[in-house]
């Protein structure tokens, strides 16, 4: 049989379609997981323990569960309470929990390694420490996680296929579709991997934008 | 207050870790538009002394003044987060190693803190960096980030963070020890000058030739006491106490 590349650009579009669906998943999860990530980090080290000590099991259930079964629980189990989310949205809030809880730990560290007379420095002005935390440590923080949590989101754009088990027509999803139609898997699997790998190329891209944009500022 | 002219007044200072004891009861008195210079060797209490008095190291006993306002009052927690707030404003802090926020530029680093804490605006905030920045002699460098600035160059943004706030009294911990020694000149002219403003100063040094200089009155400390105190002419040049004779004569090798 051999590859046969013609048959592609008539299932592009649904292929295109799945494309954006990735991207925007992981756009919008990655957003959720990075400020997820900070508010989530400042509860682990800030919150008194009353607050601190059920987060922790929250944050330990989010590490020590697969994403799959994270996705089940959000999609059809919150269904049982009530909670009744269309597929893409609870497929984002999984994706963008899971990852907050990785990109917290990353935090965590990087606010505790923040020179402590940062602190000081601010608290002398006059600052509360919510407000040197938000203004002065914080940021800082953030600067120095930014190739880690890099990872983390290279890390999430190929879990996004995941949320195909949610029956949400992203990337992988649509290729597997077009495959059911035409029994090309080869072609069209290869096409779904150049898609991820532009994508992948997109997000290095930003992740050099964002770091020369902060390099002058350390 | 016990004296009308006291200005900032520390009763009785205490500060203990466990059983080691830093600060055994200090007791000073420092008037308003004085310069008063600590001096002591490393582990003298004389940074743990300067930094209770913004209580960024509470004491464990005594007491703390400031224009007739306690600092280190006992109030509940949130209570007490507001009024120490609102006392550090009035008073500047010079650290050793600048700590300037690297993440923002000498104008923010100047800025941030008045626009936040004042309710100033953005113009109001940019005229006063400007002024402050100018007034270290750095209006040139105003939108550079300290990693682009020189150690001494670091050190008078800083002095200018602090004095953007308008403090009542301004702190200096070791201000120039960081510094390479053909920087040090620099930042002393800069404190110079706000002496010549007569703005209430402490300043925590190992230069002994600028505290003789600028200080009103220099303390000894030792161990957890004020050892010796007087004006710089007598404590330099005629300490009585044989301990600071030891440390001014090693000090003096030392320079050379």
């Amino acid at each position: 049989m051999g590859l046969d590349f013609s048959v592609v650009p008539k299932y592009l579009d649904i292929i295109l379609l799945g494309c954006a669906y990735t991207v925007g998943i992981t756009v919008a999860a990655a957003v959720l997981s990075f400020f997820g990530g900070i508010v989530f980090a400042v509860i682990a080290l800030y919150a008194p323990w009353i607050i601190r000590q059920p987060f922790r099991l929250v944050a330990w259930m989010f590490m020590g569960t697969p994403l799959l079964l994270q996705l089940f629980l959000i999609y059809f189990g919150l269904v049982q309470v009530g909670i009744d989310l269309p597929a893409v949205v609870a497929g984002i809030i999984g994706l963008g929990l899971h990852f907050a809880v990785y990109n917290s730990e990353l935090i965590q560290t990087a606010i505790l390694s923040v020179d402590k007379g940062q602190m000081e420095a601010a608290r002398t002005l006059g600052l509360s420490r919510g407000e040197a935390l938000r203004k002065v440590v914080i940021p800082q923080a953030v600067r120095d996680v930014i190739p880690p949590i890099s990872n983390n989101m290279i890390a999430l754009l190929k879990d996004s296929a995941l949320v195909s088990v949610i029956g949400v027509s992203e990337l992988t999803l649509s290729a597997q579709r077009v495959i059911g139609k035409t029994y090309r898997p080869f072609e069209f699997y290869l096409l779904a991997a150049a898609f991820y790998y532009v994508i992948n190329l997109g997000m290095e891209w930003v992740q050099r934008k964002i770091e020369r944009r902060i390099s002058m500022s350390r | 207050m016990t004296d009308e002219k006291s200005f900032v007044e520390i009763r009785h200072a205490q500060k203990a870790f466990g059983s080691l004891e830093v600060l055994k009861d200090i007791s000073l008195s420092v008037a308003q538009g004085q310069i008063v210079g600590i001096i002591g060797s490393s582990g003298s209490g004389k940074s743990t002394l300067l930094r209770a008095i913004n209580d960024l190291d509470p004491l464990t006993g005594g007491e703390v003044w400031l224009d007739g306002v306690q600092v280190n009052q006992k109030l509940p927690h949130r209570q007490y987060e507001k009024h120490i707030n609102q006392m550090r404003q009035q008073v500047g802090m010079v650290f050793q190693h600048f700590n300037l926020f690297p993440h923002m530029t000498a104008r923010e680093n100047v800025k941030m803190a008045p626009m936040m804490l004042k309710g100033l605006s953005q113009e109001e905030a940019n005229a006063l960096a400007e002024e402050q920045l100018d007034h270290v002699g750095l209006l040139e460098r105003i939108d550079y980030y300290p990693s682009q600035l020189s150690g001494g160059q670091k050190q008078r943004v800083a002095i200018a963070r602090a004095l953007a706030m308008k403090p009542k009294l301004m702190l200096f911990d070791e201000a120039t020890s960081a510094l390479d020694p053909e920087l040090v000149e620099e930042v002393n002219q800069v404190m110079r000058k706000l002496a010549e403003q007569h703005m209430t100063m402490i300043i925590v040094t190992h230069e002994m030739d600028f505290a003789a200089s600028v200080c009103d009155r220099v303390l000894f400390m030792d161990q957890g006491v004020v050892v010796e105190e007087g004006p710089p002419a007598i404590l330099f040049t005629n300490p009585t106490q044989p301990r600071t004779r030891e440390f001014l004569r090693k000090h003096l090798e030392g320079a050379k």
